[in-house]
């Protein structure tokens, strides 16, 4: 419990004030971590935050940035015949543009929940069936998925790759139209297999500080009071406040495993933009276990239908994007709820939306007086 | 969107999951059916209380009815079984009522052909043994079988009535009243999620299923007219049990986080699957809402002489803001606690 105790958070959040009030203005900056969205939300960090510091969550929940056309060609996948998707359990209940691959499940198509890559490998080797492993995630999953296919795989095992790339997406939101992020919070586990120096180009082009943080309430807070220090004192660098886990080179054996299965290129990030080098895709070399290469893949007859009211209506893009507020959503807590998402953000436990929900709607509670 | 007809038309399972989707379709269908004719007679809580069971006046005192019926997989269970659950589900329904005698109870039990036989006898066994710590007897009871896969092994419902001069409700608290928790919280579904599961932390974890008359019996001599609210948080959890306690009586609830009890084992699988152990079900602890911090005081100090409250903690309060609400002090910060969904885990008990 050492990175949760009180006194120190709140000695930290009193450094934070401080630092904040000297810049003497509201100062935005921007995570893109589900994990510390949870994080903030669980222990109730919004509450503790300065006035003047607004902490956005931006596009850091792999679930809901996969794109429709990707949610698409899985199902499209799923109901050929001989094909089962095996898959993480928040993406089976994602919508596509018609349906998740829940409903195609109830439709008759073979859908595995796998808790990992390694799983869904387990899986093709006790069936004739073809398994496609339907791979999203950031860098940090990217690389288990390689490692598993340089391992070795059956025959009937491929992978439909959604992984993304986090670095390009900072540059995107940095240089979106009316962005009011000074900063950023980057995530810890990420950084520990990329190392803290992948920030240092974005750093140099951009003049906005990154800030390498952990999961735990001090770690976040340690990391935001650097963060608004160094947007204070406008010393656009990369600060590594994660040393027990994060080194500047990373993880270099994790590094070549990831960049010998895998190559960057551009592609949708749902409700948010096209990322130049966004996505991670097999290279050629691996075209035999690429899903995409191996079957003919037609979403166009998904397409008949389009989408609801409801879906038309949803906010997760500009949410993702640091624009809007789930708050802001009219469809939050009503329409839109865990058990019957509308959006991909209510879906994933590491969605925006999602995350307030389960915190009770309004994490912000500063304005809630205690009699006691 | 498709899914919004299926929602509407069929049964899930998140229906039967002690949340939010429980709590509408009773209000929508079952309230409906039971409530609008004949009108009730005066001195009758109905269904429409949602409380832990009806009460029909009596004289001077209050007749306590309540019924529970037990699904569970798997049916036995680190702590207990089946049957433990289904005495003190009862029990412990009469007993948030205030009726901590229970004058009787009946067992229907559902088995589907094939169940083992040496089973139901340690299912009866422990029955007997939880019916002997709540002083309590079975004094009708009715048995079906049914065809393999028309039941899922044993169905269990029993009832029980229970006579008291004390009502108390779940509605009933006031701005200033101290909450207390008579023991650890998440115990129960955490330990059948990890039985469930094969989660290796299992050894340390067990239900805390009990039957908890008297206990509560204690409590209230301690503090005869202090009790404003009582509820036994299963389903749902304590923050279930504390929307509901709020809502219904129209006022804010702040907690102290650093004051809930909980077993590390259980912190544990909470942190790991990501599960707030305030929404976890438990099968022997009580929320009790106190008037006054001397009364207060004197309810923490008899719950914790009984070998079952041990671990009794005062915390939280109840206030006239953010009425309705449960807000928790992470001792950091301050964030809502959610009403609970449902179907964290089905057929829990």
């Amino acid at each position: 419990m050492e990175f949760r105790d009180p006194a120190r958070a709140r000695a930290l959040a009193e450094t934070l004030t401080r630092l904040t009030d000297q810049v003497g203005r509201e100062v935005s900056v921007m995570h893109v971590c589900g994990s510390h969205e949870q994080a903030i939300a669980k222990f109730g960090l919004r509450a503790a935050f300065p006035p003047m510091l607004n902490v956005i969550m931006g596009p850091g929940c792999p679930v809901c940035i996969t794109d429709l056309p990707e949610i698409d060609e899985a199902i499209a996948l799923a109901q050929q015949p001989g094909v089962r998707i095996a898959t993480y359990g928040d993406m089976v209940r994602v919508p596509g543009t018609a349906g998740s691959l829940a409903d195609a499940q109830a439709r008759g198509a073979r859908i595995d929940t796998v808790y990992s890559v390694a799983q869904a490998v387990e899986l093709a080797a006790t069936t004739t069936d073809e398994v496609v492993f339907f791979a999203t995630g950031f860098e940090t999953t990217a690389v288990a998925t390689a490692a598993v296919l340089i391992a070795g795989v059956p025959e009937n095992f491929s992978v439909l790759s959604a992984h993304k790339y986090i670095p390009p997406v900072m540059e995107i939101v940095s240089e979106m139209p009316g962005t009011r992020v000074e900063g950023f919070l980057a995530a810890g586990h990420a950084a520990t297999i990329t190392g803290s120096a992948i920030f240092e180009p974005f750093v140099e082009r951009h003049q906005k500080p990154v800030v390498v943080a952990g999961f735990e309430p001090l770690d976040i807070l340690a990391a935001l009071a650097k963060l608004v220090e160094l947007i204070r004192d406008r010393t656009p660098a990369v600060v590594n406040t994660f040393p027990r886990c994060v080194s500047r080179e990373g993880n270099r054996n994790a590094q070549r495993q990831l960049w010998r299965v895998f190559r960057t290129i551009g592609g949708r990030w749902r409700g948010i933009a096209h990322i130049p080098n966004g996505n991670l895709r097999l290279r050629d070399e691996w075209a035999r276990v690429d899903a995409r290469r191996r079957f003919a893949i037609d979403v166009a007859s998904l397409w008949q239908r389009a989408p609801s009211t409801l879906v038309r209506q949803c906010i997760c893009g500009d949410i993702m994007a640091g624009i809007k507020a789930p708050s802001d959503c009219a469809l939050f807590g009503g329409a839109c709820v865990p058990d019957q998402p509308v959006g991909a953000c209510m879906v994933s436990s590491e969605g925006t939306c999602r995350i307030w929900h389960q915190y009770g709607g309004i994490p912000n509670l500063r304005g809630v007086s205690c009699p006691v | 969107m498709s899914g919004v007809t299926t929602t509407d038309q069929q049964i899930l399972l998140k229906h039967g999951a002690g949340g939010r989707a429980m709590r509408r379709l009773i209000e929508e269908a079952f309230l409906h059916a039971f409530e609008t004719e004949p009108e009730l007679r005066p001195g009758v809580i109905g269904v429409s209380a949602m409380d832990d069971g009806g009460a029909v006046r009596i004289g001077d005192r209050w007749l306590v009815l309540t019924t529970d019926s037990h699904v569970i997989q798997p049916p036995f269970f680190p702590g207990g079984d089946i049957g433990r659950l289904s005495i003190c589900g009862t029990v412990n329904d009469l007993a948030m009522m205030g009726a901590t005698d229970v004058l009787g109870l009946t067992c229907a039990v559902i088995l589907e052909e094939g169940f083992s036989r040496p089973d139901l006898q340690r299912i009866l066994a422990s029955m007997h043994d939880a019916c002997r710590e709540a002083s309590a007897t079975v004094i009708a009871g009715d048995t079906k079988v049914m065809g393999r896969g028309e039941v899922d092994g044993i169905v269990i419902n029993t009832s029980g009535i229970g006579l008291t001069s004390r009502l108390i409700r779940d509605c009933g608290l006031q701005a200033g009243d101290r909450l207390i928790v008579t023991g650890t919280i998440g115990d129960h579904g955490m330990a059948v999620m990890a039985r469930r599961h094969g989660l290796e932390l299992e050894s340390s974890l067990e239900s805390d299923v009990a039957p908890l008359n008297g206990l509560i019996a204690a409590a209230m001599d301690a503090a005869p007219d202090a009790i404003a609210a009582m509820k036994d948080p299963t389903r749902g959890g304590v923050a279930g049990s504390l929307h509901e306690m709020a809502s219904k009586s129209g006022v804010g609830v702040l907690l102290d986080g650093a004051m809930l009890p909980v077993r590390d084992a259980v912190r544990g699988v909470s942190e790991l699957v990501g599960i707030d152990p305030l929404h976890v079900a438990n099968e022997g602890k009580a929320v009790i809402g106190v008037r006054g911090e001397a009364a207060a005081a004197r309810v923490l100090a008899a719950l914790r002489a009984h070998p079952l409250g041990r671990d009794a903690a005062l915390v939280g309060v109840c206030t006239d803001d953010h009425a309705g609400m449960v807000v928790l002090d992470t001792g950091i910060g301050r964030r809502l606690v959610a009403e609970p969904e449902g179907e964290l885990l089905p057929r829990i008990c």
